[in-house]
C-alpha cells in the first residue's frame, strides 16, 4: 500500500537530512505505529504519505513514495485527497468550517462527490464515530476528544485507503484518547484502513498495532515488530521498561500479557511514604470560580506543603486549569487563598510572581525574544535577580541549550525548561505547572520529573494539572481528582491510584492487588531470592 | 447543549432573505420620512423576531439596534456641536467658541435650531434602519451558508472570506491567553517592548494558525480541479462585466434608456454565463444545498417591489400628475421639508412598502401540505413528549 524507497528529506533552513535514506513498505490494512523522540521526524514522514513534504514544506527530497501505485513526487496533496486522509496534531487548526456536519462532508465537496451519496455517507461516518448527536454543533464548542473524532470522521468520509494520524491523543485526558484510539482501532479492523499513527502514549496502542517503525534520531527509521523493537528501541514504554528490569527477552504488549507473564514473581508493595507534613505553603479554602453562567471551579480547598509535589488528575475541562490561575491569584474569584501569609490575588504581577509561578499550557506564550541568551537576560531583570541567575538555573535543570538559539526553534522539552527557569528565576515558593507533559516523549518527561524532584527536595511545594497518570504516578506523593469544577478525591498517590479503575497505572493493574505504581517501584520491590 | 431535532418548516433559502434585506435597503436609501422610517424598522424587527432561528448568529439584531442608536445620538451630538445652522426656531443656545478666521464656516457651539436637528435626525434614521436592514439579513440567514450557495467561480474567493471570518475571534482568544502568560512574568517591560511581547508570539500563534488550516485544506483536497480552465471564460467574463458597467453608466446619466438596458442585460447574462462556464474548472459539489422554492422568490420578490416603489415615487415630477394623483402618491412626502420645518406625512404607498416589509411573515409559515387524516390519529403522542430543542445547561 505505501512504499518508501531510498527517501531523504531535508528542510530548507537545516543541514542534516530529516530522513536518510529510509526505505520500507507497509501493506494494505495494517496499523503501523511511528515511534522516536520528539524531532526525529515523525511529523515529516507522515506528511510525506500524502506529499505535504515535500510539496508544502519545501526542501530537498530525493527518492520515491508510492502510496497505491501513485507517485507522490507526481501528485500534489490535493490529488491524493481521496486517497489518504491526514489529521494534523492539533485539530482545530485544520478545520474549514463551523459546523460538524458542514466539516465532515467538506472533504467530500472538494473531491466532487455526488449530493445524494455525501447525504449518506455523511450519516454513516457519522454513526462510525459515534457523534451523530454533535451533527449540528459549533465546532469550537466541543471538548477536545470530540474534536479529535470529528476531524478524523472528517477526513473518513471522503473514504480514503490510507488514514495518518500524527498524535491524535497528545491533548486528549486518558478517556478521551481511550475513545479516540478504540475508533481506530474499530476502523483498522472492520474497514480495512491502513493507519499509520505517530503517538507518544504507546502504552494504549501498542497492542492493536501490527508494526512499528521507529525512528532513533539520526534519519535513520526501522521498520519491525513492535515487541522486537520496543526491545531495542530508546522508546520505553512502562511495559517496555518492565521487561528490561525481569530481564524479558520481549516486550509484553498489553497489560493482559504481562500479568500472565507475571504471575510467581514476588513484589514487596511499595512502601509507605512518612507523610511528612512540613510548612504549609497554600493553603485554599472553598474556591469559586466563574465564567458567565459556568461554575469552573466549585468549593475547593486543598493545602500544598512545601517539598511535596501535587498532581491534579481530570477530564477535559474538569477545572484544572482554572484551579491554577486562580491559586496563582490571576483570577477574581471567591474563597480564600493563602501563600505565605499573603493573599496572591492582592499583589500585583511581580510581587504575585516572587510567591507563586505557574508555567502556562502553552508555555510559548511567554517567549518573545530572539534568543535564548536574551530571554534569560530579560527574566533576571523582571525578578530583579542578579544577571545570570536565570541561565544557571537553566544549566542546573540539566539543559545546555545554546545561548544565541531562537526560542521557537527548540523542542518543546527545551523550550519548557527554558520557561521553567524564567518562573523559578523570582525564587518561588510554589510552582504550578499546567499540563507540562505535552509533547514531551518518555525522556522528556524523565528529565521533567527529576528536575521537579531537585526542586521539591528544596522545598518548593509543586502543583501540577496533567492528563498523564504515569507521569503522575511517578512524580507526585499527593493527587488530586477534580470533576466538574469540584475535587472528588484527594489524598496519597499510591493510595488513589490503586484504588482506581479508570486512573491507575500500567504497573498496579499488572501486579494488582499489590501496591505498586512505577516500574521504578517493581524493581526496587523485586523479591531478591540471595539473601 | 443543543440537541440534535428534525428540521424547521420555516427554514427559507439565505440568499432570499438578504435579497429581501437588500430591496428594503434600497428603498430606505429613497427617503427620509421618520414616519415610514420608524415603521419599516418595526416590521423588520416584528419579522426577525418571528423567524429568527435558534442559531447564535440569530442574536445579532440586538447589536444592529444598538448601533443604530448609537448612529443616531453621534450624529445629534456633532450637530449640537459643530453643525451648520439653518433656520429660526431656537430650542436653546450653547456658548459658542470664536474660532480663527481660517476656521471659517465651522461653529462651535452656539444657538441649536429645531430645523437643523430634524434635519439630521431624519437623515442618521435613514442610516440606522439601513443598518438594522444588514442586522435583520445576518439574523435570519447564516452569513456563512449564504457564502456557500454562490457559483461555483467564485468558489475560492468565498472559501477566502469563510476563512477570513473566524479569524478576529483566534485573534482576540490568542492575544487574551497572551496577555494572560505574560503577566505571570511580571510587569517590568514598558512602552514598546511589552507591546512587542504581546504582539510576537501572537503573531508567531497565528502564522502557524494558518499554515495548518492551509495544510488542512490542501490535504483535504482544496482547488482540486476538474481540468484546464474552459478557454474564453475570462475574456467573455470581462468582457460582459465591462459591457454590463457601462449600460448602468449610460441608464444614469443619459436618456437612451433602451441602449442602456440592452447593455445592461446582455452584460449581466454574458457575466453570468461566464461565471458558470468558469465554474466547471473546479470539481466541487455542495452538500445539503437549499434548493430555492417559490417562496423564496416571492420573499425576495417583496424586498425588491418595496424597492421598485419607492424609487418610481420618488422619481416622479409633481408636475406632471393631476391633482388627485398628486394627493394620493405625494412623491415629496418621502423626504419631508425640515426648514420650515412640517411634521412628516403618510401615504398608501408608504403603507404599501410596510406592508412588503412585513410580508414575509405571511408566507414562512409552516408548510403546508396535503394530509390524509388517519383513522386511528396518534399524532397527539408525539406532542405529548419533551420538546427536543435548545437545553442551554451550564
Amino acid at each position: 500500500m505505501i512504499t518508501f524507497d531510498q527517501v531523504s528529506h531535508t528542510y530548507p533552513e537545516s543541514a542534516q537530512p530529516t530522513l536518510d535514506r529510509v526505505s520500507f513498505s507497509l501493506s494494505e490494512g495494517d496499523l503501523c505505529l511511528v515511534v522516536g523522540p520528539t524531532g526525529s521526524g515523525k511529523s515529516t514522514l507522515l506528511g510525506a504519505i500524502n506529499g505535504l513534504v515535500p510539496h508544502f514544506t519545501g526542501g530537498r527530497f530525493s527518492g520515491q513514495i508510492r502510496v497505491d501505485g501513485r507517485d507522490t513526487t507526481k501528485h500534489r496533496p490535493r490529488e491524493l485527497a481521496d486517497l489518504v486522509g491526514y489529521v494534523g496534531q492539533d485539530p482545530v487548526r485544520g478545520f474549514v468550517t463551523d459546523t460538524v456536519e458542514d466539516e465532515i462532508a467538506y472533504g467530500m465537496e472538494q473531491l466532487g462527490t455526488a449530493p445524494m451519496v455525501m447525504r449518506k455517507r455523511v450519516e454513516e461516518t457519522l454513526d462510525l464515530l459515534g457523534i451523530a448527536e454533535l451533527r449540528r454543533r459549533p465546532l469550537t464548542e466541543l471538548s477536545g476528544g470530540q474534536q479529535q473524532r470529528v476531524a478524523i470522521a472528517a477526513v473518513l468520509a471522503a473514504q480514503p485507503k490510507v488514514l495518518v494520524l500524527d498524535e491524535p491523543t497528545s491533548a486528549l485526558d486518558a478517556t478521551a484518547a481511550a475513545d479516540v484510539l478504540s475508533a481506530i482501532t474499530t476502523l483498522v479492523h472492520e474497514v480495512g484502513l491502513t493507519v499509520v499513527l505517530a503517538e507518544h502514549r504507546l502504552e494504549r496502542v501498542m497492542q492493536a498495532a501490527d508494526s512499528m517503525l521507529w525512528l532513533p534520531g539520526d534519519g535513520s527509521v526501522r521498520h519491525g515488530g513492535v515487541a522486537e523493537l520496543l526491545a531495542q528501541a530508546n522508546i520505553t514504554p512502562p511495559l517496555a521498561a518492565l521487561a528490561q528490569v525481569l530481564g524479558w527477552p520481549t516486550v509484553p504488549l498489553s497489560v493482559r500479557e504481562a500479568r500472565r507473564r507475571a504471575t510467581g514473581i514476588q513484589i514487596r508493595p511499595r512502601p509507605e511514604t512518612p507523610t511528612s507534613h512540613t510548612e504549609l505553603a497554600v493553603g485554599a479554602t472553598d474556591l469559586q470560580v466563574r465564567f458567565g453562567e459556568i461554575k469552573a471551579v466549585h468549593g475547593v480547598s486543598l493545602e500544598l506543603f512545601a517539598g511535596t509535589i501535587t498532581a491534579v488528575l481530570g477530564r477535559n475541562g474538569a477545572g484544572k486549569s482554572s484551579l491554577l490561575w486562580a491559586l496563582q491569584g490571576a483570577l477574581t474569584c471567591g474563597g480564600e487563598i493563602e501563600v505565605a501569609g499573603q493573599d496572591p490575588r492582592r499583589l500585583n504581577a511581580n510581587q504575585a510572581r516572587r510567591l507563586v509561578a505557574l508555567v502556562p499550557q502553552t508555555a510559548a506564550d511567554l517567549l518573545y525574544l530572539p534568543t535564548v541568551e536574551a530571554e534569560c537576560g530579560q527574566a533576571d531583570v523582571e525578578s530583579e535577580a542578579s544577571p545570570g541567575t536565570t541561565a544557571a538555573l537553566l544549566t542546573r535543570l540539566g539543559m545546555q541549550l545554546p545561548p544565541d538559539r531562537d526560542p521557537r526553534d527548540l523542542s518543546e522539552g527545551q523550550r519548557l525548561a527554558l520557561v521553567l527557569a524564567i518562573q523559578l528565576a523570582a525564587g518561588p515558593k510554589v510552582l504550578l505547572l499546567d499540563e507540562p507533559t505535552r509533547g514531551l516523549d518518555y525522556q522528556a518527561k524523565a528529565e521533567l520529573h527529576q528536575i521537579l524532584d531537585q526542586f521539591a527536595s528544596n522545598g518548593t511545594a509543586i502543583l501540577i494539572s496533567t492528563h498523564d497518570v504515569e507521569f503522575a504516578a511517578a512524580t507526585s506523593q499527593n493527587l488530586l481528582l477534580m470533576a466538574d469544577g469540584e475535587i472528588v478525591a484527594a489524598g496519597p498517590t499510591a493510595d488513589l491510584l490503586t484504588s482506581s479503575a479508570a486512573y491507575s497505572p500500567q504497573m498496579s493493574k499488572v501486579f494488582s492487588p499489590v501496591k505498586v505504581l512505577t516500574v521504578a517501584d517493581v524493581a526496587a520491590g523485586l523479591w531478591d531470592p540471595r539473601p | 447543549m443543543v440537541l440534535e431535532r428534525t428540521q424547521t418548516l420555516k427554514s427559507l433559502h439565505p440568499l432570499a432573505w438578504w435579497a429581501w434585506a437588500i430591496g428594503i435597503g434600497i428603498a430606505v436609501n429613497g427617503t427620509t420620512n421618520p414616519l415610514l422610517l420608524a415603521l419599516i424598522a418595526l416590521a423588520l424587527v416584528w419579522v426577525v423576531l418571528l423567524r429568527r432561528s435558534s442559531a447564535p448568529w440569530a442574536r445579532s439584531v440586538r447589536a444592529y439596534l444598538i448601533l443604530g442608536g448609537f448612529v443616531i445620538a453621534m450624529r445629534v451630538f456633532f450637530q449640537i456641536v459643530i453643525g451648520a445652522k439653518t433656520g429660526d426656531t431656537i430650542l436653546f443656545a450653547l456658548p459658542e467658541i470664536p474660532l480663527p478666521d481660517w476656521a471659517a464656516g465651522i461653529r462651535l457651539g452656539g444657538p441649536i435650531t429645531a430645523e437643523a436637528l430634524a434635519y439630521t435626525i431624519n437623515d442618521a434614521l435613514r442610516l440606522a434602519v439601513l443598518l438594522l436592514c444588514l442586522g435583520a439579513a445576518n439574523a435570519l440567514a447564516n452569513p456563512r451558508q449564504a457564502l456557500r450557495s454562490m457559483p461555483a467561480a467564485l468558489y475560492e474567493a468565498s472559501a477566502a472570506v469563510v476563512v477570513a471570518l473566524s479569524v478576529a475571534p483566534q485573534l482576540i482568544e490568542s492575544g487574551q491567553r497572551v496577555l494572560k502568560a505574560r503577566r505571570t512574568r511580571g510587569t517590568n517591560t514598558k512602552g514598546l517592548r511589552s507591546l512587542a511581547s504581546v504582539i510576537l508570539p501572537v503573531m508567531a500563534d497565528s502564522i502557524e494558525r494558518s499554515m495548518s488550516l492551509a495544510a488542512g485544506m490542501e490535504a483535504r483536497g482544496f482547488a482540486r480541479t476538474r481540468g484546464l480552465p474552459v478557454r474564453g471564460s475570462l475574456t467573455l467574463m470581462i468582457s460582459s462585466s465591462m459591457l454590463a458597467t457601462l449600460g448602468a453608466f449610460v441608464l444614469l446619466s443619459t436618456d437612451f434608456r433602451l441602449l442602456a438596458v440592452g447593455c445592461l442585460v446582455i452584460g449581466l447574462v454574458g457575466a453570468g454565463f461566464g461565471l458558470r462556464l468558469a465554474g466547471k474548472r473546479l470539481a466541487v459539489t455542495r452538500y445539503r444545498q437549499q434548493p430555492w422554492r417559490v417562496r423564496d422568490t416571492v420573499v425576495s420578490g417583496f424586498g425588491l417591489l418595496a424597492a421598485v416603489v419607492v424609487l418610481t415615487i420618488g422619481g416622479l415630477n409633481p408636475n406632471d400628475l393631476s391633482a388627485s394623483l398628486l394627493q394620493w402618491l405625494d412623491p415629496q412626502a418621502l423626504f419631508p421639508s425640515t426648514d420650515p420645518l412640517t411634521w412628516p406625512q403618510l401615504s398608501v404607498p408608504m403603507l404599501l412598502v410596510v406592508g412588503l416589509v412585513a410580508a414575509p411573515l405571511a408566507v414562512t409559515g409552516k408548510d403546508r401540505i396535503d394530509v390524509t387524516e388517519s383513522v386511528r390519529n396518534d399524532t397527539m403522542v408525539r406532542s405529548l413528549r419533551p420538546k427536543a430543542e435548545i437545553l442551554v445547561t451550564s
